[in-house]
């Protein structure tokens, strides 16, 4: 007995000297070979969690070569941002999240503010975001807008400051304003209202977002463009509105209005791309997917406006030192255009459109911000066709489309009462 | 009989006709090389991983079912408050159902109509493969034949149906291209059927196993028996394999039937998201950090699967049986 875990420790140790030589030899080459000692402090990582949607190994490869940091993404659903940055804040050093999130987030005491002053361009972050108005005109601000939750009166406040301060929640870093999306080729007739969604002509071929908080301010569209309903706030219902909402929901599904419901963007892709469903809630690079594929796609612009969102990067407040610094870095990096002509040719818009204008062609600014034909052919960021000379936005011009924003993605004072009046509403 | 058999294979001097003292004293004597903790040490390891694994986790799932929270955070307390959100309406409201009851007779409903057809479908294919297929290795390999779609994920296998069964998928337009249909079906697609059909594909081979398992162990003399003494192929069937089979029906029956309750993901893809289901509630609810109803909602279903499984049990004395 005895004997053999001897021989056994023996052995372990043998090999343990074997590996620490071999680990000796390793380094030695690498030395050898590069020339750096094996001592050089290692590049710092950054831990950047988001959703699936904002991270491009484009981006990360850039930022490594300019900046020398290694962006680690991690990647989750919507939802599951918002609970890590709750539950596990020690998991990352960036996330990238929506402002919606913020009036669940910040009260966690899990993420601190930036301190505005070492933000190179914080003074030019687009209008509407900063204070709700494009062109000096004020868009529609019920829900969450950014102009009300950007602010913390310090660095480690868990709540909101009512006016301009020196500490920003999260730094912009896409936005964009989203209506339904349409098969022209399946409909006939015009779509310029979101009442459409829920019109019978549309029936067994309509889907919706099983994502509550959005799901439910598509449905409140639809009602107050119908004539059914008016809503004091949209973003933040009363009990009384919620009820009145989730009844015509159900007397929709009922009626057979809806084909299916979607929460992931890719279903929302093969729904539209498969013809089970000609009309729905969508997202803009649903959309361009749905194009690419060579099948008719529309993202409709419609007279109540649009329903708009915002993400940004949050830091944690565990975040270390180094982290930090390292963090303001990519910050300030990723207003200095280069990414921002990326995410512009994925149909988003950033945070500082000075320097993403310099950053991208003439012709591909007239096209994404200015509504302008199509000088040449416009190239996805990842080099394929995306639209033929000729083309033109749908929806129009940055002016256009932000400026006829109607509300924002919220979380509601009544949240926990509206999912169980949708969780009734699926299984009606 | 049985514990004499076992001690004697085990190698244990035992007289038949001792007293159960004596017997006991037999037993004592045989293990008395090994001190009396062995046992213990030996269990520990899997006692020990599921403790960690799984008492643990249902403690802190019972514990945060009473627990209060809001949007983003939630404190410890003993409150009955999620177990009646829970049930919310649901006497208030009637006759009309609640989401929780209305959540359950639909999963109740695809639970009998899988179950039903999983067991029509894995008894025949296991009665096939146990008394039709003559040789071992034929009997193997037509068994692994049936494995084959588990090398794939279920995920995969059930997203593989869309195509087929869509609006413009292959079924309709085989069916159009005939001129059996003028229009494309519906109901192919996104409804009861198409979310049965995929968790009858999906599960069916965990009837085969066991039933097929529980074949293989009949002993063939008993059915040439029941030929002699004249009874028809049926009789023999219902008489003899049926009852001698029931194990494995039963074992089957209780993965398919705790399966199906708990599934949200097949429901999820086949319903289009417009069918209900208790797994899809407690995601909703754990997306939106609502935990604490989340678990009440968890409770209530481990205690719905634990109550089906006990019933099914009382049924068949699978302890005896095997």
């Amino acid at each position: 007995m005895t004997k053999t875990s001897d021989t056994g420790r023996g052995g372990l140790t043998r090999r343990n000297i074997l590996k620490g030589s071999a680990a000796l030899a390793g380094a030695g080459l690498v030395t050898k070979v590069t020339g750096f000692p094996a001592i050089a402090q290692e590049r710092v990582t950054l831990r950047y969690l988001s959703t699936a949607v904002n991270q491009a190994p484009d981006i990360a490869a850039k930022a490594a070569e300019d900046l020398g940091i290694n962006i680690q993404y991690i990647t989750v659903t919507t939802d599951d941002v918002a609970r890590r940055v709750v539950t596990q804040p020690g998991s990352f050093d960036l996330v990238d999240t929506e402002y919606f999130a913020l009036p669940n987030l910040m009260p966690s005491g899990n993420l601190m503010g930036f301190d505005a002053s070492r933000i190179d361009r914080a003074g030019s972050i687009a209008s509407v975001i900063r204070d709700g108005t494009v062109n000096g005109q004020a868009v529609g601000l019920d829900g969450t807008a950014p102009s009300e939750v950007l602010y913390l009166p310090e660095e480690s406040a868990t709540s909101f400051a009512t006016e301009e301060t020196g500490f920003l929640t999260l730094i912009p870093t896409t936005y964009n304003a989203d209506t339904l999306g349409i098969r022209p080729d399946l409909i006939e007739g015009e779509v310029d209202s979101w009442a459409a969604l829920l019109d019978p002509q549309y029936a067994g071929r309509a889907a919706i977002l099983n994502i509550p908080s959005i799901g439910i301010m598509d449905a409140a569209m639809a009602l107050e463009a119908r004539g059914d309903m008016t809503y004091g706030d949209k973003g933040n219902m009363t009990r009384e509105e919620i009820d009145a909402t989730i009844e015509a929901l159900i007397e929709a599904k009922r009626a057979g209005q809806f084909r299916a419901f979607w929460t992931d963007f890719n279903e929302s892709v093969n729904l539209m791309a498969s013809g089970e469903v000609v009309i729905q809630s969508m997202w803009s690079p649903a959309v361009t997917a749905v194009r690419t594929q060579g099948i008719q796609c529309r993202y409709q612009p419609l007279k109540e406006g649009y329903r708009a969102w915002a993400s940004g990067f949050g830091l944690p407040t565990s975040i270390g030192e180094r982290e930090k610094d390292a963090a303001y870095e990519f910050a300030n990096w990723f207003l200095s255009g280069w990414a921002g002509a990326y995410l512009s040719r994925q149909g988003y818009y950033p945070a500082v459109l000075e320097t993403t204008r310099e950053a991208l062609e003439p012709y591909e600014w007239a096209y994404w911000y200015e509504g302008a034909a199509a000088e040449q052919d416009i190239m996805a960021p990842d080099g394929r066709l995306l639209e033929s000379a000729g083309a033109t936005r749908d929806g129009g011009s940055y002016e256009e489309r932000m400026g006829r924003v109607a509300c924002w993605n919220a979380v509601m004072d009544e949240n926990v009462y509206m999912i169980r009046r949708w969780n009734e509403f699926i299984a009606a | 009989m049985r514990p004499d058999l076992a001690t004697q294979a085990a190698g244990a001097p035992v007289q038949t006709g001792a007293s159960a003292p004596a017997r006991a004293n037999a037993r004592r004597r045989r293990t008395s090389w090994s001190p009396a903790f062995v046992p213990y040490l030996q269990a520990a390891p899997l006692a020990l991983v599921f403790l960690v694994f799984f008492v643990l986790p249902l403690g802190a799932t019972f514990a945060v079912s009473f627990w209060n929270y809001n949007g983003y955070s939630m404190e410890p307390a003993f409150t009955g408050t999620n177990y009646y959100d829970v049930f919310y309406g649901c006497v208030a409201n009637l006759p009309r159902l609640c989401t929780t009851f209305s959540t359950y007779l639909s999963t109740l409903k695809f639970v009998a109509i899988v179950w039903a057809t999983t067991l029509a479908i894995g008894f025949t294919v296991a009665y096939f493969l146990a008394f039709h297929v003559r040789t071992l290795p034929m009997q193997i390999a037509l068994f692994m034949v049936c494995t084959i779609p588990f090398w794939t994920s279920n995920v995969i296998r059930t997203i593989s149906w869309i195509p087929l069964l869509g609006r413009n998928g292959l079924v309709n337009q085989t069916l159009q291209s005939l001129g059996i249909t003028s229009q494309p079906i519906d109901w192919l697609l996104y409804s009861d059927f198409s979310v049965a059909l995929a968790l009858v594909h999906l599960y069916t081979l965990f009837m085969v196993v066991p039933i097929f398992n529980s074949m293989m162990r009949i002993d063939r003399s008993l059915m040439e028996a029941a030929l002699d003494a004249g009874a028809s192929g049926w009789q023999t069937l219902w008489n003899v394999v049926i009852p001698l089979a029931k194990p494995g029906i039963l074992i089957g029956s209780i993965f398919v039937v705790t399966i199906v309750t708990g599934d949200y993901i097949t429901i999820g893809i086949m319903g289009g998201q417009q069918i209900a289901s208790v797994g899809k509630v407690i995601q909703t609810q754990i997306n939106f950090l609502q935990f604490p109803i989340a678990a009440a909602n968890a409770v209530l279903l481990l205690i719905v699967v634990l109550m089906t499984v006990w019933g099914m049990l009382r049924l068949v004395d699978i302890r005896k049986e095997l």
